[in-house]
C-alpha cells in the first residue's frame, strides 16, 4: 500500500490555496506537480554542478556531462531499452514527434501512407499532415468507436504493404483509453511498418518495457511524470535512429565539420544539436527516482482505485456523460453535463480551488466524433486522494445548481 | 440614453453589492439568461468569434448614428459578460465606441475573464465591437 499522505507531503505546491481554498489539482494529464527533490535536483544542479556538457576538459564540465548521462542511463533502465544510445533528449514528446516525422519523410515516396488514430492529440497528427504532404504519401485514420476504443478490424483493413508507419497513442489524453499498443504493433510489423507509440500519458502510469513491447520509437514527456518542463524522451531503436537523417544542426551533433562536407556524430548526439536543458535532463533523473521508488504497478492500482470511485460518483450526478468508456482505462474521465457547457462548470469550480481541465484537450477530432464543443477533464496522479475526488464532485455538483 | 461612462459606472455600483463570487457569478449567468435573443439568421460562421474554448457570435447593425448590437455565446458565463459588453456599447454612436475605454472590466473584477489567456472569444468579442465602431464611422 502506498502511504498517500506521506507522497503529497513532497509536493510544496499541493499545501497552497487556490482562491481561498485548498488547492484540488485534477489537472494531471496536462502536467504533473514536482516533488521536493526534483526542484531540489535543478536548485543543487545550478548551484553546484553547472557547465556545458560534452565539451570541456574542466572539472566541472566533467561532472555535469556525467550527471546528465547518467539520467540517460536512468531513463534507459526504466523503459528497458537496450542501448542507452537509443534514449534521445528532446524537449518534449512533440519535439519528439516532429524530430521523427521530419526524418521519416525521407523514407516515403508518393503512394505511401502513414496511419494515425481519430483519437490522437494535435501533436501526432499535425506533424504526419506535413509529413505526408511533404512527401506525397497518404495519411489514414483509424476511427474510434463510441467506447473511446479504435476500431482494430478498421485498423486491420488500412493495414497494407503501403503502410510504412503507424503513429498512435498508448493512452488516449482526452479520453484515457489504454490502447492495445502491443497488438498494433504486431499488426503493423507483419507488413513491414513502423510503430511510432505518443506515450505522454503512460510513461509513469504504465510499467514499460522496450525490448518488450518491440515499438519502433516510443515518445514521452518529463513534466507528465514529476518532472520538469522542457525535456523529452525520444526511444527509437538503433538501427533505424542511424537510418534516420539529423533533425536540428549546429554544434554536438557533429563529428567532423569542413566546408567540403561534414559528417555527424553517433548516436545519441547525432539528435542532439545544441546545449540541451541540462538542469532538466538531471532533475528528470530524480523524478525517474521517485517513481521507481514508488514502483510504477503499485501506482497504476492506486490511479485505478481513484478512477473506479471517481466514475462511481460522477455516474451520481444526474445528467453526466462520460466519453470514454473502455475497459482498459487510466485514471483520465472525460464528462458533460446535459445542457451545460464545460467552460462554465470549469469556470465556476476553479472558484472552489478545483483545477480541472475544460476545453478540446488538443484533441478536436474527438470532439467532432462526439459532437460536442467540448469536455471537463478529470485526470488524476498518485498524490491525489478520494477527499479529493468528493470535494470535485461537490463543487461540480454546486456549478450545476448554479447553471441550471 | 446614458453615455458609455454613466453606464459603466452603474454596472460598478452594481457589481459592488455583492459579497462573493457565488452572488457574483449568479448575476453573470442570470444576464446570460436574460441576453436578447440574436436573430438565427445572424448566427453563422462569418459572425463566428472563436475562442478556444467557448464561441460567441456578434452582429452589428447601423442606423440613425446608433449602432445596434446583438450577439450570444455557447457557454453562460460568456454570455453573461457580452452581455455587459453589449449593455455599454449597443445604442451608442461609432466614434463613442470606437474610443471608449472600458474600465469597468478591471473595476468589477472580469479583467481574468477578459484576458487574452482564456481565450473565451471575449478579447476578439470587444476588437470586433471597435472594428465595426471605426467602419461605422466612416460613414458618418
Amino acid at each position: 500500500m502506498l502511504d498517500v499522505s506521506k507522497i503529497r507531503s513532497q509536493f510544496p505546491i499541493l499545501s497552497r490555496k487556490v482562491n481561498g481554498q485548498n488547492l484540488v489539482y485534477f489537472d494531471n494529464g496536462a502536467t504533473t506537480q514536482k516533488p521536493q527533490i526534483v526542484i531540489d535536483a535543478e536548485s543543487k544542479y545550478y548551484a553546484n554542478q553547472n557547465s556545458n556538457v560534452h565539451r570541456g576538459v574542466h572539472f566541472l564540465s566533467g561532472l555535469a556531462t556525467d550527471k546528465f548521462e547518467e539520467s540517460r542511463n536512468t531513463i534507459q533502465n526504466f523503459i528497458g531499452a537496450k542501448h542507452k544510445h537509443e534514449i534521445i533528449f528532446t524537449k518534449g514528446t512533440t519535439d519528439s514527434i516532429n524530430l521523427v516525422a521530419s526524418g521519416f519523410k525521407t523514407f516515403l515516396n508518393k503512394g505511401d501512407e502513414i496511419i494515425i488514430s481519430e483519437q490522437e492529440h494535435h501533436s501526432n497528427i499535425v506533424p504526419w499532415q506535413i509529413c505526408c504532404e511533404q512527401s506525397g504519401s497518404n495519411l489514414k485514420v483509424i476511427p474510434i468507436l463510441d467506447n473511446g476504443e479504435m476500431d482494430m478490424d478498421f485498423f486491420y483493413n488500412l493495414l497494407s504493404e503501403n503502410t510504412k508507419l503507424v503513429a498512435v497513442s498508448h493512452i488516449s489524453n482526452a479520453l484515457g483509453t489504454i490502447n492495445n499498443v502491443e497488438k498494433i504493433i504486431e499488426k503493423s510489423h507483419s507488413v513491414g511498418a513502423k510503430v511510432l507509440i505518443d506515450g505522454a500519458q503512460a510513461a509513469s502510469h504504465i510499467s514499460l518495457n522496450m525490448q518488450k513491447l518491440d515499438a519502433d520509437f516510443y515518445c514521452f514527456s518529463a513534466h507528465k511524470m514529476f518532472g520538469p518542463t522542457g525535456v523529452g524522451i525520444l526511444y527509437g531503436k538503433e538501427d533505424i535512429l542511424n537510418a534516420l537523417p539529423p533533425y536540428q544542426s549546429g554544434g554536438e551533433m557533429i563529428k567532423e565539420v569542413s566546408f567540403s562536407g561534414t559528417t555527424y556524430a553517433d548516436l545519441p548526439h547525432k539528435f542532439e544539436a545544441g546545449t540541451p536543458n541540462i538542469s532538466g535532463v538531471v532533475a528528470f533523473k530524480s523524478a525517474i527516482d521517485f517513481i521507481s521508488n514508488l514502483e510504477v504497478n503499485k501506482i497504476a492500482k492506486y490511479e485505478e482505485e481513484l478512477l473506479q470511485y471517481a466514475t462511481s460518483e460522477l455516474l451520481k450526478i444526474e445528467g453526466v456523460r462520460i466519453y470514454g468508456t473502455s475497459k482498459k482505462k487510466s485514471a483520465i474521465i472525460s464528462f458533460n453535463l446535459e445542457g451545460l457547457h464545460p467552460y462554465d462548470i470549469g469556470m465556476i469550480v476553479d472558484k472552489m480551488g478545483i483545477a480541472i481541465r475544460t476545453g478540446h484537450h488538443c484533441a478536436q477530432p474527438i470532439m467532432e466524433r462526439f459532437n460536442i464543443p467540448g469536455t471537463v477533464r478529470i485526470s488524476l496522479a498518485v498524490y491525489n486522494t478520494k477527499e479529493e475526488i468528493d470535494l470535485c464532485i461537490n463543487a461540480i455538483k454546486k456549478a450545476k445548481i448554479m447553471l441550471s | 440614453m446614458h453615455t458609455i461612462k454613466e453606464i459603466q459606472k452603474e454596472i460598478i455600483e452594481d457589481f459592488a453589492m455583492f459579497e462573493d463570487w457565488i452572488q457574483k457569478y449568479e448575476y453573470l449567468i442570470d444576464l446570460g439568461k436574460e441576453l436578447a435573443p440574436i436573430d438565427q439568421k445572424y448566427k453563422i460562421s462569418e459572425n463566428l468569434i472563436k475562442g478556444c474554448q467557448s464561441r460567441v457570435w456578434l452582429h452589428a447593425e447601423y442606423a440613425e448614428g446608433k449602432i445596434i448590437y446583438t450577439a450570444d455565446s455557447d457557454a453562460i458565463m460568456t454570455k453573461g459578460i457580452v452581455a455587459i459588453l453589449i449593455n455599454v456599447l449597443s445604442g451608442q454612436n461609432p466614434s463613442e465606441i470606437a474610443t471608449a475605454k472600458l474600465d469597468f472590466i478591471n473595476e468589477i473584477g472580469l479583467k481574468e475573464q477578459l484576458s487574452p489567456t482564456r481565450a473565451n472569444g471575449l478579447v476578439s468579442m470587444i476588437k470586433q465591437m471597435k472594428l465595426y465602431a471605426i467602419a461605422f464611422s466612416k460613414q458618418q
